[in-house]
């Protein structure tokens, strides 16, 4: 579905994991301007979500019958920031960056397997 | 998750498993234990018939994953020595399924999270019990007075 999106949050989720690496090697907590990124990958997330489900409520459906396993990566990549930034709050060291640049990177992992799902990798 | 996460002041024993470090370590066993969960649960209910030993194999991973995640947010005590023990069972079951996995693979005719010793999960399935028991047995992370 949709590649350049997926390709787009991907690469956001990227840079906020980058960022957020560094955040934690320089031995910085996290600060507003990392939740405001975080804010921005989430929402390009959100915009996935509602892409994905359009697609699906108008009759396209990914590769194979992997409709229920589309579905759950589609709402783990949207739950996957706002879960670390809530676990990375109450965290002043460098350890609440450090798990929200864990959970970025899932959320790259994440896309490349919703790619596949979509276009017929495995489930 | 109780009290919104902050430990208070002296109750860094308590809490110490999932401050510090262990905030990492509890979102990766946290993540690991939805991943392992959902796909046993899609594959057992699915196509169990196709590889049942390695399904079930992902649903006791899934099990051991979620029991050491709740110690970890628990902290104490008693859910420390649990947790030794389950981050014992997990190093034994990646080694004895890595192992297998490698010398007779058609036992697996689908691949589980320990594989290869979870060669697909980056390794992470081999290293998180070894920082998880490092990290259980010193207690977690002490209140700064500890250190000095």
């Amino acid at each position: 579905m949709l590649t350049p999106l997926t390709i787009a949050v991907a690469a956001a989720a990227v840079l906020l994991g980058v960022w957020c690496a560094v955040a934690a090697l320089r031995n910085q907590s996290a600060k507003d301007w990392h939740y405001a990124a975080m804010a921005v990958v989430t929402l390009l997330t959100v915009v996935q979500l509602v892409v994905g489900v359009v697609m699906l409520a108008g009759g396209d459906r990914p590769a194979g019958d992997s409709t229920a396993v589309f579905v759950s990566y589609l709402v783990s990549v949207t739950a996957c920031v706002p879960v670390v930034g809530m676990v990375a709050l109450g965290e002043r060291s460098r350890w609440g960056p450090a798990t929200v640049a864990a959970g970025a990177f899932l959320l790259a992992i994440l896309e490349l397997r919703l790619h596949d799902v979509w276009g017929g990798g495995v489930g | 998750m109780t009290d919104g996460g902050t430990a208070p002041g002296g109750g860094g024993d308590r809490h110490g498993l999932r401050s510090g470090p262990g905030r990492l370590l509890v979102t990766l066993y946290a993540v690991f234990t939805v991943g392992a969960a959902s796909r046993s649960l899609y594959q057992l209910s699915t196509r169990f018939d196709e590889a049942p030993l390695a399904y079930l194999l992902s649903a006791g991973a899934a099990l051991v994953y979620a029991l050491i995640t709740v110690v970890l947010v628990r902290g104490g005590e008693r859910a420390r020595r649990l947790g030794v023990a389950a981050c014992a069972v997990e190093l034994a079951g990646v080694l004895v399924v890595g192992t297998w996995t490698v010398v007779d693979p058609s036992a697996f005719p689908d691949s589980t999270v320990w594989s290869t010793y979870g060669m697909g999960y980056l390794f992470l399935p081999l290293v998180l019990p070894v920082v998880g028991l490092f990290w259980l047995r010193r207690g977690g992370d002490r209140p700064p007075a500890a250190h000095r």
